[in-house]
């Protein structure tokens, strides 16, 4: 039997510093199979970026303390060394980041950029790395490519610096691809673009993605499942589809009627009232019993475990009835 | 770019003029008629009056700052009161001691001010950070006219290690780059070179601590890059930024090394300061003065051309 | 923003409310009562301005009495009247440097206040005039900026003459315009915030914008800043009289003292360091405290 390119089980990342403890994620477990796309839907501040940069060991080191197992094709993520991290970032995982102005360096060229990277790991020589890196800006669609190369990110527009950003992190074929709110930073006509090329591109290349988003209209642009976060946890996970015709959690269903899709037309847009919790404390019940408002007695004692009334997609709330 | 070099150095002969007019004024500024500054004060009434005439005192100040400018210009800051001689030949050697002993200490306290920066800024909040910042603190807090003295209580008193004072066996003209003549150089430069350590290591700590926070940081780690890699980033990121701090410091060295030249009777243009203070000796305080403030403002200038040809956002600007 | 709130979820988060004045002024403290190393320094600061203030009532001997036969005795318990020495006129050194404290310590802070109230107007005066107000001001500052401070010191206070008050004026030259700067880049931030833009936008008039919004939050900084300047100006204004140029002798003041006490080096070392220890340590807590300050008021740069 194979092994799924992420694996990971029972995930816990806290910040600790002299004034406070911040339970980012308390325990989350997925799986991801080759070839499939995930989106990760929260708030900012729900654990959805932390969980993210656990894939790859990237939280800030020192104050970070991770638990639980997560495996990324086949590497051990939480007991592997900053060195054995620095071969596997790159290689096998990347990731590409929200804003690009500020997630690229401003003094380095935009092909030094991607050239060291190829160097570093596959041991190219200067001009193989720069030969490689044209070539990359041409699979990533900058216009003449060739020129760009010896830009820096400042002469650059948003979408071609995110689609720089992008070739960086395809260049040396990683087979698991995070995505951190890539398209937030960008104008709306942009955004598409860039979805398109990042869905022709995991296509092309045959690699995993996890994607960030606090846009639905993102999730379901490229997912092929969906999960959304809330105060750290997972608490609902299916299908694209399913999830958002037919959302279970309150909060999700809360999130889906804050937003405008087509076919709302008379419809209210509600609001979900209060304010996430302060992660320093972890509630002992439902997070989001707070602001619910079916919430009950059973909300209280004990996180409620996931219940799901078709295969595939679950919720973590007492009022979603267990398919027998 | 050539047109923000060609503006920058518009820009500085303005400034470089004003200089001049603030030494002109120094003379104005003193008690007594100025022209005390150019004749002994017991020179006979005629000869006073012939020199007034001489030097245009007689007409109003613009003009007056005018002739002193064109003087300048063509290199002559008039003649010691003391000495007699042209305070320009005393200045051309004294610069020199000057230089060197800046150099050295700018030297000394850049490297290890970039190196304790440096530490305290990645191991941020440990011990090391803290005793890097109590140094860097010390540092700029210490007087360091008593640092030289206890430096030479230590060293040459005590330990009889390093001499106390002058610069060479031979007197102030005959410098070689032996140890005989260095270790002369040794303490002076160390004294001063404290000042600049604290503030430099100031500087890299705030700029790499910065930096390291970057979203670009956190971008490094993700392609796998090593430490050395991200180094790389780091340093280049940095260099624009300390580079300036640095150039301004040893613009700060030269002007500021009088008191540690007066306590280790370095014969650089503080000494020759001090001793125009001590007699009254007018013209070598505003030639001294005038001198060191235009090379600051000639340093000013390149530590920012530097700087713009060292960063690309402003360099394509 | 604008073309994407069409999918972004509008979930209603409260937004932080800025806190009131108060709750800033409550929040500093609390932070340096935090703080263990400020709040040494601090302390230590306050012994030492007690000990100054009181120095009339706490020396053993007359600071100017000098004698002859003894001269330079050494420091400690071998002769109890004279715990800290004496120096090469005889006179108690402990005497000497409780005294001396009045002197450096007043023209050390006295020439950073009154360049802090002009260099703090001229400096709010350029930044929110703006126009060629500021043009005039700034390029007369670039122009002081031109001469490294260790030296317009000495150039000034040089050709005017020693003196006490000569050495003070031209510390106070020389920082009028280092205050001037921080002063007008402050108040030229704060000037182009939002919301002092609609309070001039309701019509709000300059005196008022300029009380309400613009001093509150520059004075802080401005603040911050010439505290730490007190510790520059301390060495600076020892140096100048080390120099011979601030304080003429017999009066005690510590550079000056440190000056006359060179001669000691060979015979008496660890005397002839003392005036320099206290400025030293005078030096390093005002800068450890202004740091403090500038975490706790959460100051940057």
């Amino acid at each position: 039997m194979s092994e799924s390119l992420v694996h990971v089980r029972d995930l816990n990342v806290r910040f600790v510093t002299r004034d406070a403890t911040v339970n980012a994620v308390n325990g989350v477990s997925f799986d991801l199979a080759e070839r499939e796309s995930l989106c990760i839907l929260g708030e900012s501040g729900s654990g959805k970026s932390v969980t993210l940069r656990a894939l790859m060991a990237l939280n800030p080191p020192r104050r970070t303390k991770l638990s639980g197992t997560v495996r990324v094709g086949g590497h051990d993520i939480i007991t592997a060394s900053e060195r054995r991290m620095a071969d596997i970032r790159g290689s096998t995982v990347s990731m590409i980041f929200q804003e690009p102005m500020t997630a690229l360096d401003p003094v380095f060229t935009i092909g030094r950029q991607i050239a060291e990277t190829v160097m570093r790991h596959e041991g190219l020589s200067r001009a193989e790395a720069d030969k490689r890196a044209l070539e990359l800006l041409e699979l990533v669609q900058i216009p003449s490519a060739k020129r760009r190369l010896a830009a820096y990110p400042h002469e650059l527009s948003g979408g071609l610096r995110q689609r720089a950003m992008i070739a960086i992190a395809l260049s040396c074929r990683p087979k698991l691809l995070l995505a951190d709110e890539p398209t937030t930073a960008l104008d709306a006509t942009v955004q598409i673009q860039i979805l398109l090329l990042l869905r022709r591109l995991q296509q092309e290349m045959g690699m995993g993605v996890i994607f960030v988003t606090h846009d639905l209209g993102v999730a379901g642009e490229i997912a092929d499942r969906v999960a959304v976060m809330y105060a750290g946890k997972f608490i609902e996970e299916g299908p694209v589809r399913d999830l958002m015709r037919g959302p279970l959690h309150p909060y999700a269903q809360g999130l889906l009627g804050a937003t405008v899709h087509a076919g709302m037309r008379g419809e209210r847009l509600t609001t979900i009232p209060g304010a996430p919790p302060n992660l320093e404390r972890v509630p002992q019940g439902c997070a989001f019993a707070p602001r619910c408002p079916y919430v009950e007695e059973a909300c209280l004692p004990k996180v409620p475990d996931f219940r799901s009334p078709v295969p595939g997609h679950a919720a973590r709330c007492v009022r979603v009835p267990q398919a027998a | 770019m050539l047109l923000y070099l060609i503006r920058r150095i518009l820009y500085a002969i303005p400034i470089a003029l004003a200089v001049g007019l603030v030494c002109f004024m120094l003379v104005q500024i003193a008690p007594g008629d100025p022209i005390n500054a150019i004749v002994p004060a017991d020179a006979p009434q005629e000869v006073v009056e012939q020199v007034r005439r001489d030097y245009g005192l007689d007409k109003p100040l613009p003009v007056q700052f005018g002739i002193w400018l064109s003087r300048v210009v063509q290199g002559d800051l008039g003649r010691s009161l003391a000495t007699g001689r042209p305070v320009t030949a005393d200045l051309v050697s004294a610069i020199g001691n000057t230089l060197m002993l800046a150099l050295a200490a700018a030297g000394i306290g850049f490297v290890m001010g970039s190196i304790l920066g440096t530490i305290a800024a990645v191991f941020r909040g440990s011990w090391l950070d803290k005793l890097a910042v109590g140094f860097a603190a010390a540092g700029v807090s210490i007087p360091h006219y008593w640092l030289g003295m206890v430096m030479v209580v230590l060293f040459s008193v005590t330990l009889n290690w390093l001499p106390a004072m002058g610069a060479g066996p031979g007197g102030s003209g005959s410098w070689a780059w032996d140890w005989e003549h260095i270790k002369y150089l040794v303490l002076p430069a160390v004294t001063l070179s404290v000042i600049p350590m604290g503030i430099i290591t100031r500087t890299v700590r705030g700029v790499v601590m910065e930096l390291l926070n970057q979203d670009f940081v956190t971008t490094l780690r993700g392609k796998g890059l090593r430490r050395g890699g991200i180094a790389l980033h780091v340093v280049k990121n940095a260099a624009p930024s300390v580079l300036a701090v640095m150039g301004l410091q040893l613009g700060y060295l030269m002007g500021g090394s009088i008191l540690v030249e007066t306590v280790f009777s370095w014969p650089g243009t503080g000494f020759l300061l001090n001793s125009a203070i001590f007699q009254r000796d007018l013209p070598v305080l505003q030639g001294t003065i005038l001198v060191l403030a235009i090379f600051f403002v000639a340093l000013n200038l390149a530590v920012d051309l530097i700087q713009t040809a060292l960063d690309p956002r402003i360099r394509r600007a | 923003m604008s073309t994407t709130t069409a999918t972004t979820p509008v979930i209603a988060v409260p937004q932080p409310v800025p806190a009131p004045n108060r709750g800033y002024w409550q929040g500093v403290a609390r932070r340096l009562s935090r703080d263990p190393v400020t709040l040494f320094f601090g302390f230590v600061l306050l012994l030492m301005a007690l000990a100054i203030i009181f120095a009339p009532w706490l020396s053993p001997h007359d600071p100017y009495q000098t004698s002859m036969i003894r001269r330079l005795r050494p420091i400690g318990f071998q002769d109890w009247r004279y715990p800290l020495g004496t120096d090469e006129l005889g006179r108690d050194m402990l005497t000497r440097l409780l005294h001396g404290g009045r002197l450096s310590w007043f023209l050390g802070i006295t020439p950073v206040l009154i360049a802090f109230v002009i260099g703090g107007t001229l400096g709010l005066i350029a930044g929110f005039a703006g126009g060629w107000v500021n043009m005039a001001i700034m390029r007369t500052t670039d122009v002081f900026y031109a001469f490294p401070s260790v030296l317009l010191a000495v150039a000034i206070s040089g050709a005017l003459g020693p003196g006490i008050s000569n050495a003070m004026l031209s510390l106070t030259l020389v920082f009028i315009p280092q205050i001037i700067r921080v002063a007008e880049s402050t108040t030229t931030s704060v000037r182009n915030l939002d919301y002092v833009e609609s309070a001039r936008a309701s019509g709000a008039g300059a005196m008022t914008i300029v009380r309400v919004h613009v001093l509150p939050n520059v004075l802080g900084p401005i603040f911050v800043y010439a505290t730490s300047l007190i510790s520059v100006s301390m060495i600076l204004a020892s140096g100048l009289s080390f120099l011979g140029l601030g304080t003429k002798p017999p009066e005690p003041e510590w550079g000056l003292m440190l000056n006359t006490l060179r001669t000691a080096i060979y015979t008496q070392p660890l005397i002839a360091m003392l005036p320099g220890v206290c400025i030293f340590v005078t030096s390093m807590c005002f800068n450890m405290v202004s740091d403090g300050l500038r975490t706790a008021m959460d100051v940057r740069g």
